[in-house]
């Protein structure tokens, strides 16, 4: 079970929270005037990397905020989390699990 | 290759069963072939088996990172069916059971089908609506498929809880009788035994680190036994293929989840029939030998480790005794967990890419293994013909441009 640590509550068990993804997609400004594929790309394609994740995240069960969290998804270590807005973590180097 | 028969039994008998032969060969890749199959679970071996026997290509060869079948292959609940709601789904996964019926002898090989019925549960009014529609979009495909009131179910399966008062009564269930489960490793190892046969180079322990191109259509790999050059290449990779399609420059649709089942400890036939409900979310089945086979849902967040969080075994724990009070006392022997290729859709993605030559199988998500035959047979054609067979046309990438998606979330019943 993974301890999450939000960034308003501190450390919390995975069953407070709902995952809610790969983070930092953001919506095109002006989506009738782009590509179809540019769209899917928004839409549906995704990172999906064996490795470091940078991820948003619920506490559904606590404060109710989403925030950000960079893990890994092999080990399932976590980096650190930050609210929406702020600038991620550096990664740590991805040859060290 | 030995031909099994009861004539083969009786003369190894007199050997005391010392001289079978190997089912196959561990060959050294060759410096190129015509085409390379990335992944030798159960998707990816029939896939060469049909491309051997249905098209005549036999100069094949098909690469796994670990040992064949050593991935969801080996790690599913191995139920076979085919009552998907949409009929694109519907042909696909009819096609597949119409395949795993007759797979026994066509690889020679006991992939112990066993066509028991599986009941899908409805627990509330909109279970209902939704189970029966599926049985008429069913029969209307020409698939089997009944509604059973509580009182039905009771005669078809005794000891399943059906108390009026219990927190998610059931309210009925769809059956499809020809659905059941299949031998999860005998169906890998057919697949392999029958590849191995017809000239197909199955190489283990190699794994594929780079896939080359040149001027938009792929070449080869580079792999950790070097560098095999190929004219065709398909990626079957299941929960690794982002990982795949990354080395080739393309993004996919899929998110990587775990996927945790668990058995427990053998006892005395019980339950006949594969029970499965997505509103209390398990499904269980009694192997073989005795032990309850049951599975739920994904963990919800991206992960490449195959294990997965407690609380989803706790949760489908309270699923299952809440389905049979009688299973309260056995204890689970042994939990593990598959990384599975989510799609937004809940359907699989089968067809080609923007690279010349690379073709893709994947998505499956939570429900591959029941299509493993069908899914390797329009892969094969697809390959070969390089174009869609009719029956795989809707599953291509394209559709995430296009908007055309197969939306199974509720027939895939659980997990998505």
């Amino acid at each position: 079970m993974l301890l999450i640590p939000c960034p308003w509550c501190g450390e919390r068990a995975e069953v407070e929270f709902r995952g809610g993804g790969e983070a930092h997609i953001a919506r095109p400004e002006n989506p009738e005037a782009i590509s179809d594929p540019a769209w899917a790309d928004y839409l549906f394609m995704r990172t999906n990397p064996k490795g470091w994740h940078k991820e948003r995240w619920y506490h559904v069960h606590g404060c109710r905020r989403w925030f950000n969290l960079v893990r890994h998804t092999l080990t399932h270590r976590i980096v650190a989390s930050y609210k929406p807005g702020e600038s991620p973590p550096p990664i740590p180097d991805e040859t060290l699990p | 290759m030995a031909r099994y028969s009861i004539f083969s039994l009786a003369r190894n008998a007199l050997s005391h069963h010392e001289q079978w032969p190997r089912l196959w060969r561990s060959p050294e890749p060759k410096p190129a072939y015509d085409v390379i199959i990335v992944g030798a679970g159960g998707h990816g071996l029939a896939t060469a088996y049909y491309l051997a026997r249905e098209h005549g290509i036999t100069d094949v060869a098909v690469l796994e990172k670990g040992w064949l079948g050593g991935g969801n292959t080996g790690r599913n609940t191995t139920i076979i069916r085919s009552n998907y709601l949409w009929d694109e789904s519907a042909h696909l996964y009819e096609h597949a059971l119409k395949l795993w019926e007759t797979l026994s002898q066509d690889l020679n090989f006991n992939v112990m089908v066993s066509q028991r019925g599986v009941l899908n549960l409805a627990h509330d009014l909109h279970d209902v609506r939704e189970g029966r529609r599926r049985v008429h979009a069913n029969r209307l495909n020409g698939i089997d498929a009944e509604w059973l009131t509580p009182a039905e179910i009771k005669a078809f399966c005794p000891i399943l809880n059906l108390a009026p008062d219990a927190r998610y009564p059931v309210l009925g269930a769809t059956l499809q009788r020809r659905g059941g489960i299949a031998r999860h490793d005998a169906v890998a190892w057919g697949f392999a035994r029958a590849c191995d046969t017809r000239g197909v180079d199955i190489i283990q322990n190699c794994e594929v680190t780079g896939i080359l191109k040149e001027g938009g259509r792929v070449i080869g790999v580079e792999t950790t036994k070097g560098r095999i050059r190929a004219k065709k290449i398909g990626l079957v990779a299941a929960g690794h293929s982002s990982v795949l399609a990354a080395l080739a420059g393309l993004r996919l649709p899929i998110e990587s989840h775990p996927l945790q089942a668990l058995v427990s400890e053998p006892i005395k036939p019980v339950l006949h029939c594969v029970v499965m409900s997505g509103t209390v979310h398990v499904y269980v089945s009694q192997s073989d030998k005795g032990e309850l086979v049951m599975g739920a849902g994904i963990d919800a967040f991206n992960s490449y480790a195959q294990r997965g969080s407690f609380p989803v075994i706790e949760h489908q724990m309270g699923a299952c005794l809440e389905l049979f009070p009688i299973f309260s006392r056995l204890a689970m022997m042994r939990t593990w967990g598959g990384i599975v290729d989510v799609c937004p859709d809940a359907s699989p993605i089968i067809g080609k890419t923007p690279l010349q030559g690379l073709y893709i199988n994947c998505g499956w998500g939570t429900g591959g293994f029941k299509a493993t035959p069908g899914s390797g047979w329009v892969f094969a054609y697809t390959i070969a013909q390089d174009r869609p067979h009719p029956l795989n046309e809707a599953f291509g990438l394209e559709r995430f441009t296009s908007g055309a998606l197969i939306d199974e979330h509720g027939a895939a019943a659980v997990a998505h």
